[in-house]
Formats: C-alpha cells, structure tokens, sequence
C-alpha cells in the first residue's frame, strides 16, 4: 500500500530520468545513508567494523569494479586481484616516494597505475572474444603478482614482497579507530558508486552495454569498440585499484602480492554473479552476501563443533553449490530479486 | 648444445601432458559448447579419491577402476544436476557454473580425504634413463618419458575416438549444431553424460601422473592453469589444436624459465604460457588451427 | 520535402564492380548499381542471392576484395563501419541486432551516440554538458518515439517485446541518428500483414518527411513494386536486373530467376 507510485506524474525527462524516480525510492535511499552514517557508528562495535563493515565496502567497490567490466561492458574478467594489488601498492609506492602526498591524491594515483594496467591488459579484447580473453585475463592475474614479488623495488625492498601501509591520515585527521575508517570508506565507496550509476545511464554506459549485448550492431551504430572497450577496462580497473588502496590502507594494514591471488578475483567474481550481472545495486547485495555467508556458515559449523578445515571445504562446496543454484534459479542474481519484490509490493495488496 | 637439447626435450614430455589435459576441455567444449572451468578440480578430485582408496588399503589396480566408477557419477549428476537445467543459457552462465562446481568438487574432496598431501606411488623410478644418457649423453627422466608415452597413447585413442567412431560422429554432430543433432535423434544428455565421463578418465590419468611427482596435493587443480595457454594457442576446439599447443607451451615454457627465467629473477612459467599464447593470438586470432570467420549479421 | 525533388536526386552512393567471397563461397561478383538522393531502392532475389551481404559491403561489415565505393564525394575501395556511421547510413538487420538487455528508450538512445560529446568525467558527475546532452537528445529520441507509436514500450525491455516491435524499434534505433541514407534488411519479414502495413507506412513517411534515402532489401513483391523507385535484383552473387519496377517485372531474366528455371 504505502509502496506506490500513482499520482506522481513526471513533468520532465530530467524529473523522469532520476537515479530514483520513485519517491518511496528516496524515502528509502535517504533513511539507509542515515542509518549508515548516523545509527551505525553509533551502535556498530569494533569487530563488526573491522570484520564485516569494512570488508563489505571494500569488496563492494571493487565488485563494482568488476560488474562494470564483466556485467556492463560483457568482457569476462579472471583478474580483479590483480588490479586491486597495482592499485595497492601503487598507492604505496606514491606516498613512499613523494613526501607530503595527501593520501586521497594517492589512492587517486593508484586507481590511474590500475587503470593504466588494465588497458595494457585489456587491448587482447581488441581482438579475441569470450573464454579466450577470460582465460587470457588470468595472465594479468599471475604477472601482477609475479612481478610485484620479484621486482623488490615495488615494495620497498621488503623480504618476501610484504608491505605495511603508511597511516591512514587525511586531512590533518588521523583515521585509527575502526568506526573513522568505516566512515571514510563509506564515502569513498558512496561517490564513485554514484559516479558509476551516472555513467551507466548515460552515453558510456550505453556504449559498454551495446558492446555487450550486440557487437556488430554497436559498430554500426559509430560506437567504437577498441575505445569502449578500452573505457570499461581502465574505469573498471580504476574502482579495482582504488578498492586495493583501501583493502590494504582501511582493511589489512600489512599486505602481501599473495594477498591478491587468484582467489580473491573469483570470490569478487562470485559477487558480481550472485549480487546481479548489469546492477550497481547488485555488487552491494553481492558483496554482502558473500561476507555474511562465511561467517554464518562457520557460527554454524561452531555450532556443530566441527574444526576449521572441515568447515572451510563446506564453506567451498556451500560456494559451489549455492553459484550453481543462483544460475539455475535466478542468473540475474540478487538485485533481481530485489526488484521482483518491489514489482510485487507496488501492486499489492491487488495483484492485477 | 646438449643442455638445450635436454632441457627441449623435458619440455615436449610435459607438454604431452598439457595436451593431455587440454584435450580434456576440448571433448567438453566441442560436444557443449562448455568452458569447464573444473576441470582441473576433476583432476585434483580423480587423483585424492585414488589414493584415497588405495591408503585404505587396496592395491592401484582396484582404485583405479573404482576411482573411475566415482568419475562415472560425478559426470551422470553433472549432467542431470549443472547441465540440463542450463541447457538453454547462454555460454557465460555456463562457464560460471563450472567455476561453481569447482568450489564445490574441491571442497568435496577435501571434506572427504583430508588436506594434507597424500604420497602416491606408481612403481615408476623418476631417474635419468640409462640407454639414453650412454648414448647420446642426453639425461631424460625415464619417469617423464612413460607418463609421456602414457599420455600420448590416450591423446592418440582420443583423437580416434572423435574422428573415427560412431559415438565420435555424434559428438562432432552435436558440437556443429546442437538443436539440429537433437532433431536427427542423437540424445544430447547421453552424449553430454559420456564426454564429462571421458573428461574424468582424463583427469583421472593426469591427475596420477602429476601426483606421483609432487604427491597428491591441493597444487594439483593448478594443472588447469597450465592447459589453458594451450587452448588459447590451439583453440577450444580442435583437437590437432591442443596436441601441437601442448608441445609448443611446453617446450618454450621449459625453455623460457631456463634461459629467460635466470635474467627477471625466475618463476615466470606461471605466465609466460600466457603471454605467449596470447601474443600469437594477436597476430593470428583464429589460433593455430582454426578458420578466420566473419560473424554474420 | 516535395515527391518531385525526391525522384530526381543526384546519385549520393556509386557502387562498381564489387566483388566479396567467403574461402570458396562468392557472395557478390562484380556487381554495380547506384543509389539517388531521396529515393527508395530495392534489392530483391532468391535466398542466398547475397543482398545482405551487398548492404552489409556498403556500410563497411564486409570488405570486398575487389570494386570501389563512391560515398560523400569520396571514392574507396571499402568503407569501414565508423565512417559509414558518420557520413549518416544508419541500418537495420535482418535477424533482429537490438541491445537485448536494455529498454526501448535506451536502444534508441544509442543511436545518437556520434552526437554527444559529453566527457565521461562529465558524465560520471552529471552535471552540465553531460546532463543538457542527456535531456536534449531525449527530447529528440520522444519524437521518433511518437512518430513510430512506440510510447507505451518506451521503458520495456526489448527482450520482451513481440518480433514485430523489435523490428520497430530497431528502425526507430537507425532513424535516431537522423541518417541521410537508410539500409532496411528486411524490414517487415514474419509479419502479420496488418504490422506490414504499418511498417510500409513508417518507411514511406520517414522518406516523405525527412527526405531520407533507403536502400531495402524484401522478399514480399507486392510491397517492393509498391513503394520502391528503383529496384536492384541479385541471383547467386550476380545482379540480373535494375531498373524501375515495370521494368523488373517485364524482365525475363529476373522471372525466369523467381520461377527457378534457370538451373
Ligand atoms: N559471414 C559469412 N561467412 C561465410 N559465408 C557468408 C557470410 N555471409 C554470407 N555468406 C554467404 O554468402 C552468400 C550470400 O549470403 P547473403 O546473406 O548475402 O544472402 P541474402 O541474399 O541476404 O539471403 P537471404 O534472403 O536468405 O537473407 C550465402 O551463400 C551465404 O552463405
Ligand atoms: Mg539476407
């Protein structure tokens, strides 16, 4: 009932064309960034901080990343640790080396470095398509990490390639407790998934997506493949690198190459899938789930007394099997769920 | 001279075994239309049950087969469970799947054997061969010559099997078209049922053989990671493809990390297959084998 | 745009001596025609004739191995798919190319992708340029909304749209980049007769109104010798006639070729 939109006419395409067209929609949107920047620090304790909250965000941004790549543009992906770890340390090499860098120009820095490597990487999309370009993005996945491990000037001639990021400090702000770090998080991660959302419904957005769904179509059109493609990379690269900035500086603290293996890239994968393909709502409710769902599954394991290993392998076959079930059920994923929902709810209680 | 000539010739014998497991893919591809991405899980999966059986006490030569029955089924609930419900998605849904039950098989066989590394003996020393050495001074691990004859062997029944048999001309059937082979009466799940079958004999061999080297440990579904540059080079789908591949990635690879691999600090045969498969592919993007086409609109 | 200004335009695309195969396939062989500013020009024959493949030759899918092209006062031996864009040949395919996971309104807002120029830093804040761009080239993308009678599918998926509104909105898509030259690749094949009569009403207007060249390809006859000007008939990769549709229709060549006597 209170979820309707009858009577609100748009008397404009600007009116119509909002992020939220639907005034409940900003009603929502509007007490979920108050409860996130209000209700949570006040309530959250640190564990929930630095255990789910910040992770969370992290993951977000870098399966927002990802989905702009892979869900947007159509361009399958193995590689997403990789360009979270030139971002990384990227951004750790820009404060080493250029004394008084403000950390945010850094972690900006960063971004470009990732965004740089992911148009080396990505030009073979120029030319090869499908399973061959994703198992081709695994070269991305193992050089990254090859070279940061054997190149010791990238991490500062540390044994073994491991660095610790400088301190967390902006703005004359020293961001140590857990619930400051959430908060800056949070609002990095709430900008760029704006600017993404902004993209996705203009001209670039479009031409990712023309790409996607019908190549040849696109071409005709005048979108140019090697530029979209090339934009999808380098912007999608950049949300990664900038999500491996703050794995490392808000989340780690001390990180390794290894860190950002090959696994990472599949469980950000997993996100983007369960989350939804195509939805910036989708790579938070992805994000989410995949945070939440080990930590459930080892409560419950806990629960059960079984020890660790045994509860990590159920923890890989529940993975398996619930990626298995999504594309079975639903391939488009969490957010469209979501929306299933809010269809419904817009019509009830009259179905019709 | 003769350290190049070694150091080749240890290449082209691994490579064997890369065609090997690329062919795996291949039989999958061609008759689905599937990347499974499992397929390294299979191997790592074939091998743990192996030994497994054999730790509890049973000679190989009862494992073996019976590791293979358990192969029989993981394909046959593959097929009624991943597969038929998917039939109708497109290729990417696919292949997420298989990353799916990739998770799911390696946390299977863990759960089921345990984590550690299990040493597997196949009764084969991995010493330099004799004859070899005395004659042309040339050390070749007698080891990597009969897992090479091994392999070659299976590649040589496989491409028979797919080019020669009446199930093989179905498959090729089903590869080209899958609705048109289901209109003339080839059943698509039977067909579907014995690829993923021939895909865990494969895997079941691989995985025995690679074990034996390193025992059989969690590293094993990195197996995978080495056939893909293959499939990149030779193409998904040709079986010519993956042979020729696999004796290219594995001779250059060898010889890359022996020659190149001192100057950049070593470990690069974890990419450099790929960079490889991949700067061929710019110059040639339909692969070794395969025709140029021009999509249609 | 007056109907006698129409007829009588200047040639705007030569084509000679066109040549394209596939390995041992020949598609076309040798072929020249030319097409008139503001006229509608059809191309017809057999299937496999390769009339898709002849349109597809003229907005740069296909490169020929041998002929040249005279377009925009320009002669070359092919044409490449972005400078087709922008010397204004927009299309459309004969197995429906729309963008399957988007909405209508945003299909047709493809289409004038060569007209914004909005950055994406601008289009990533939304502000300024990116968003008077965005409101300006919807204003223009409601119009041919209207104009095809598509406004009540504007926010539908087109996935989920009937075959005859793709087709629809597929040419509303090619009419959004306000072309000067039109390729239709069967436009109104699987269509029930009362879509193809909407459909031809659609192509005739767009002719009348914005005085756009089309290049048509269509099996229906009925249709072609009805509103085409000139037409172009294709037998396994040869042209075996041109001219108006009295002539095509007197030709013994092209009858002899629809009865399929001459093999
Ligand atoms: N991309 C391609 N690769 C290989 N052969 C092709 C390709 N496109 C067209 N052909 C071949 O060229 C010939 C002409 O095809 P084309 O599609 O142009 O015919 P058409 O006149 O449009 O037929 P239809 O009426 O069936 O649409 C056919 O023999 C076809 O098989
Ligand atoms: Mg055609």
């Amino acid at each position: 009932m209170f979820y309707r939109e009858a009577g609100q006419f748009k008397t404009s395409y600007d009116a119509d064309s909002q992020i939220f067209p639907i005034r409940q929609d900003r009603i929502g949107v509007a007490l979920m960034l108050a409860v996130a920047f209000v209700v949570v620090p006040l309530v959250a304790t640190p564990y929930v901080f630095s255990a789910i909250l910040i992770p969370f965000l992290i993951f977000a941004l870098a399966a927002l990343g990802l989905n702009i790549l892979t869900g947007y543009a159509g361009q399958i992906s193995l590689g997403t640790a990789a360009f979270m770890a030139v971002g990384a340390f990227a951004s750790y090499n820009f404060v080493l080396r250029i004394p008084g860098i403000p950390l945010l120009v850094a972690f900006v820095l960063g971004g470009l470095c990732a965004a740089a490597v992911g148009i080396l990487f990505g030009l073979p999309s120029l030319r090869i398509r499908g399973f061959y370009l994703a198992a081709s993005t695994l070269a991305t996945q193992f050089f990254v990490v090859w070279c940061l491990t054997k190149i010791p000037w990238l991490t500062n001639n540390s044994s073994s390639g491991v660095i610790t990021a400088q301190k967390l400090e902006m703005f004359g702000y020293a961001f140590e407790s857990p619930a400051s770090k959430y908060l800056l998080v949070l609002c990095i991660v709430l900008v760029l998934a704006l600017a993404a959302k902004n993209m996705v419904r203009c001209s670039i957005g479009r031409s990712w997506m023309a790409i996607r769904d019908m190549d040849v179509a696109a071409e005709v059109i005048g979108f140019r493949p090697m530029r979209t493609k090339l934009t999808a990379f380098a912007i999608s690269s950049f949300y990664c690198g900038v999500a491996g900035a703050l794995y490392a500086y808000a989340y780690l603290g001390t990180v390794e190459p290894e860190a950002y293996n090959l696994d990472l890239s599949f469980r950000i994968l997993f996100m983007v899938m369960i989350g939804g393909m195509g939805s910036i709502l989708g790579s938070f409710l992805g994000a989410a789930f995949i945070i939440l769902l080990p930590i459930f599954l080892s409560q419950f394991a806990h629960g059960f007394g079984l020890p660790n290993s045994i509860a990590s392998n159920l923890e890989a076959m529940v993975f398996g099997a619930l990626i298995i079930f999504f594309l079975i059920v639903e391939p488009h994923g969490l957010a469209r769920l979501w929306q299933i929902g809010k269809e419904k709810l817009r019509l009830w209680p009259f179905p019709h | 001279m003769q350290f190049f000539l070694e150091v080749l010739l240890g290449g082209l014998l691994s490579g064997v075994m890369y065609a090997l497991v690329a062919l795996g893919y291949v039989l999958i591809f061609k008759a689905s239309g599937v990347f499974n991405y499992a397929q390294g899980a299979m191997v790592f999966f074939a091998a743990l049950t192996c030994v497994g059986f054999s730790e509890m006490g049973m000679s190989l030569w009862l494992a073996a087969p019976l590791t293979m029955l358990v192969m029989v089924a993981l394909a046959l609930a593959t097929e009624r469970i991943v597969l038929r419900p998917l039939v109708n998605q497109n290729e990417i849904t696919l292949f997420m799947a298989t990353i799916g039950l990739t998770f799911f098989i390696e946390g299977l066989a863990q759960l089921v054997w345990g984590s550690q590394v299990h040493p597997l003996e196949l009764g084969i020393e991995d010493v330099p061969l004799q004859w070899m050495l005395d004659r042309t001074g040339i050390a070749v691990s007698q080891f990597d010559l009969i897992a090479a004859l091994i392999c070659a062997i299976l590649v040589a029944a496989l491409a028979v099997l797919f080019s020669k048999t009446k199930i093989g001309r179905a498959l090729r059937a089903v590869a080209d078209d899958h609705q048109a082979a289901q209109a003339v009466g080839i059943p698509l799940q039977y067909i579907w049922a014995v690829v993923w079958t021939v895909a865990g004999f494969v895997a079941l061999v691989a995985g025995l053989l690679w074990g034996s080297r390193n025992g059989v440990q969690f590293a094993l579904t990195f197996v995978a990671l080495k056939a893909l540059p293959v499939l990149i080079l030779g193409g998904f789908t040709s079986v010519p493809g993956a042979i020729v591949g696999g004796l290219i990635i594995g001779a250059s690879e060898k010889l890359a990390e022996v020659y190149l691999g001192p100057m950049v600090g070593g470990g690069i045969e974890g990419w450099f297959p790929y960079v490889l498969a991949l700067g061929f592919l710019l110059v040639r993007p339909e692969g070794l084998f395969g025709e140029k086409i021009i999509r249609r609109v | 745009m007056a109907i006698a200004a129409r007829k009588s335009g200047d040639v705007i695309l030569e084509l000679s001596n066109i040549s394209l195969s596939f390995g041992g396939v020949k598609a076309l062989t040798d072929i020249s025609f030319d097409v008139r500013e503001h006229e509608i020009r059809a191309i017809i024959g057999p299937n496999g004739a390769g009339k898709s493949s002849m349109l597809n030759v003229i907005n740069g899918v296909y490169r020929p191995q041998q002929g040249a092209i005279r377009f925009h006062g320009e002669v070359r031996t092919d044409m490449n798919t972005h400078d087709a864009a922008r010397y204004g040949i927009a299309r459309t395919f004969q197995n429906i190319a729309l963008f399957k996971g988007m909405s209508v309104l945003d299909n047709i807002m493809t289409g004038r992708n060569l007209m914004m120029k909005a950055t994406f830093i601008e289009q990533a804040i939304y502000f300024g340029r990116a968003r008077r761009e965005e409101m300006e080239h919807r204003r223009r993308v409601e119009q041919i909304i209207d104009f095809l009678e598509i406004q009540h599918i504007r926010k539908t998926p087109v996935g989920r749209l009937p075959y005859g509104l793709q087709k629809r909105v597929e040419l509303a898509r090619a009419l959004a980049a306000e072309p000067k030259m039109l390729l239709l690749d069967e436009p109104m094949a699987g269509m029930n007769v009362e879509e193809k009569q909407d459909m031809c009403r659609f192509v005739l207007d767009t002719n009348d109104q914005f005085g756009t060249t089309i290049v048509l390809i269509e099996h229906d006859m009925g249709v072609v010798m009805d509103i085409s000007d000139r037409v172009v008939v294709l037998d396994y990769g040869k042209k075996i006639g041109d001219g108006t549709p009295e002539e095509i229709r007197a030709n013994p060549a092209v009858i002899s070729a629809y009865l399929g006597t001459v093999h």
